[in-house]
């Protein structure tokens, strides 16, 4: 038996916290102790930090371009869709000091392209992710802790979802319609969330759903709801995390592969950048054009990846049982 | 009003005329094929006709190997599963006239349900799996407080202190809210415990509470769960497999085979003089204080196996010392009274 203090007492204890004095401030002083040590072990991880630096850079790149717009590069020049390099002889010019990544066939500068760029890409990979896991996760814990008909006919809706070519669909649908960026990101989100991860969420809410915890949640008297959203749904954090950096992955690739066939109606995307090279005849041209192609395809590259890195390390933060070590 | 049964009269443990639950003729059968619109081939005949009462105050054993369907009556009592057949009554407080009322709780749903949920709490076995993960203690204690619409947040809390206090986990604001993994397996289960008991229950499932634990902690937690019964007057249907501990925590214990209760009594006297062949053969395998004492070795013949669509004859058939060819024939034995409330199942005795 552990050494016991007067119980009638209620002087703080001579642990590290203070008491509570009441329930707000004991969450909030929660809440910080939890990012204090999930914080830890994501910086443990170094792909973790490694991925959140160059994440940090791609998001100073976004904020540069409206600055250097606004200050040292003038409209007509540097506008990355209608400016023009008058004083370049020779379009595409290869870098220089007014132009360090040159300048495509269009004779319009490839480094604010490349920064125009960058803010809309993360918003379609956040808004696809967030969507993607948001659906996800409900459908997946409706299903499991539901069961029965209501399991049966989601799930078929998934397996229906999973079985459509999802790149291809995304072709067609762009050609027929007229989609921007953010009606793709919800487009992404929504054939993600109700097909391959609606599954993956469904099979881990069901490994939830038949822990001890959820019939002592019953015996306490809880309905339904409370035990989805009390529950389930707090128990599939990790697999959200690791589901969303995937699909800002698939979401920043699927954008890149409409935009280089000319379908998305978008002003500047990293991806119309390589169809431009393309179309002008320039992507067979060998490494001599490269200015045209590698700052756009590292970027997408880079990005994906490092999203994917980002997932894995907060992946072991949101995972209690690797907090326990 | 009471319900009358066909059970024999049973002499009350705490002097009460009425028991606060009565079961009749439980039965849960699972089906083996789990398909949306298969018809099941074969059924698992986890509990099947089991009847007994508890009286108020009392602990009551459940005592039965691994698979014989303790768990299964445990979660029909307290609401977590449909029996197949057969009838829960519960003793209901809102009678005031006189004699008390017993209600059946099978089909209870809406209202009656939550009213029940006061009433009837359970304590879970393991104590790792049983509270989530990403829940403080506070959470977890108050959680049938917070779901049942219990108390303010600030009465909540001072609750919860106090159960924390009554179960030993002082001081109660370092406890607070801490997760389950930084408690010890002891610890956690006495927040369950507390958990079950902030309702202010007066029936509580207990199922093996100190299985999963050292044997230094599971004493201290029988030793707390048998106290607050004394203190707070909960009835407990104690769980366990093992009939040293029942003998420690109940007052009557009955004996469990493969869905059918063998052999229940008084708990000094099914120690002191057992009569079902398999209650003897679990005795024997219990060391006995005594070393001058010597039980006669018992030996049952193989092994324990699931109730799958079983033969109507006697269940202990098949492992038997003393089976008769009265027992091949016949169905399975009807409880037998053999004076003062010890029931055998058994055609042998
Ligand atoms: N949900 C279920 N679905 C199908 N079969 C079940 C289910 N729950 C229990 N069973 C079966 O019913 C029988 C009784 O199980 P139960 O859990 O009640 O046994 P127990 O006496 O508590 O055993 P233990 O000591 O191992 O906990 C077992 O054969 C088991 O396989
Ligand atoms: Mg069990």
């Amino acid at each position: 038996m552990t050494p016991q203090t007067d119980p009638q007492s209620s002087v703080p204890p001579h642990g590290t916290e203070p008491a509570p004095t009441n329930l707000t401030a004991a969450r909030v002083r929660l809440a910080l102790r939890g990012f204090r040590e999930g914080w830890s072990i994501f910086v443990e991880s170094r792909i973790g930090v490694i991925g959140l630096a160059v994440i940090i850079i791609f998001a100073l790149m976004a904020i540069s371009h409206p600055i250097l717009m606004a200050t040292i590069w003038d409209e007509a020049t540097y506008d990355p869709v209608t400016g023009y390099a008058f004083d370049q002889i020779e379009q595409p010019a290869p870098p220089s000091w007014a132009h360090p990544l040159g300048t495509d066939p269009l004779g319009r500068d490839v480094l604010s392209q490349l920064l125009s760029s960058t803010a809309s890409e993360f918003i379609l990979g956040i808004v696809a992710a967030l969507v993607t896991v948001s659906i996800a996760t409900m459908v997946g814990a409706v299903a499991a802790y539901y069961g029965g008909i209501v399991d049966t006919l989601l799930m078929r809706l998934a397996d229906l979802v999973v079985s459509l070519p999802g790149l291809s669909l995304l072709i067609v649908l762009s050609a027929l319609f007229d989609l921007n960026l953010f009606m793709l990101a919800l487009l992404i989100g929504v054939l993600g969330g109700f097909g391959g991860s609606a599954i993956i969420f469904k099979s881990q809410a069901l490994s939830v759903s038949v822990k001890p915890y959820i019939e002592a949640a019953r015996v306490a008297g809880g309905g339904r709801l409370h035990i989805i959203l009390v529950h389930i749904v707090p128990n599939l954090l990790p697999l959200s995390f690791l589901y969303m950096m995937f699909t800002v992955t698939g979401a920043i690739f699927s954008e890149a592969v409409l935009s280089y066939f000319g379908l998305l109606n978008i002003r500047m995307s990293w991806g119309i950048m390589i169809h431009t090279a393309s179309t002008a005849g320039y992507l067979l041209g060998g490494t001599k054009y490269w200015w045209l192609i590698v700052p756009a395809g590292a970027s997408i590259t880079l990005l994906c990846s490092t999203f994917y890195l980002v997932g894995r390390a907060l992946d072991e933060v949101a995972n209690p049982r690797l907090r326990r070590r | 009003m009471t319900v009358s049964s066909g059970l024999p009269d049973i002499p009350s443990a705490a002097g009460s005329p009425t028991p606060l639950v009565r079961v009749e003729s439980l039965t849960k059968l699972f089906p083996m094929s789990r398909g949306l619109f298969r018809r099941p081939s074969a059924h698992i005949h986890a509990v099947d006709d089991v009847s007994f009462e508890l009286f108020e105050g009392e602990s009551f054993g459940l005592v039965g190997e691994s698979g014989c369907g303790k768990t299964t009556i445990g979660k029909l009592l307290v609401k977590l599963m449909e029996p197949t057949g057969g009838r829960i009554l519960f003793q209901d407080d809102r009678d005031t006239a006189g004699g008390q009322t017993l209600t059946d709780i099978v089909d209870t749903s809406g209202k009656d349900l939550k009213e029940f949920r006061r009433k009837a709490q359970m304590i879970f076995q393991d104590p790792y799996e049983s509270m989530n993960p990403r829940r403080t203690i506070f959470d977890t204690i108050a959680e049938p407080l917070s779901v049942q619409g219990i108390g303010s947040p600030p009465e909540r809390m001072d609750k919860v202190r106090d159960l924390l206090e009554l179960v030993g986990l002082t001081p109660a604001s370092t406890m607070l809210f801490r997760y389950p993994h930084e408690l010890s397996g002891g610890q956690r289960q006495r927040v369950a415990i507390a958990r079950a008991l902030v309702v202010e229950p007066t029936f509580v499932v207990a199922d093996e509470p100190t299985s999963m634990l050292d044997v230094s902690f599971s004493t201290s937690i029988m030793h707390l769960m048998s106290g607050l019964a004394r203190q707070l007057g909960v009835t407990y249907l104690y769980i366990t497999h093992d009939l040293a501990v029942a003998r420690y925590m109940c007052q009557r214990i009955a004996v469990m085979y493969l869905g059918k209760i063998v052999e229940l009594a008084e708990t000094e006297e099914l120690l002191s003089n057992p009569l079902h062949p398999y209650t003897r053969a679990l005795l024997s395998a219990v060391p006995s204080p005594d070393p001058a004492h010597q039980r006669d070795p018992v030996n049952i013949l193989g092994d324990v196996s699931a109730p799958v669509n079983p033969h109507p004859r006697c269940r202990f058939h098949d492992r038997c010392p003393m089976a008769a060819p009265q027992c091949y024939v016949e169905s399975h034995p009807p409880m037998e009274d053999h004076g003062g409330g010890h029931l055998v199942a058994c055609y042998r005795v």
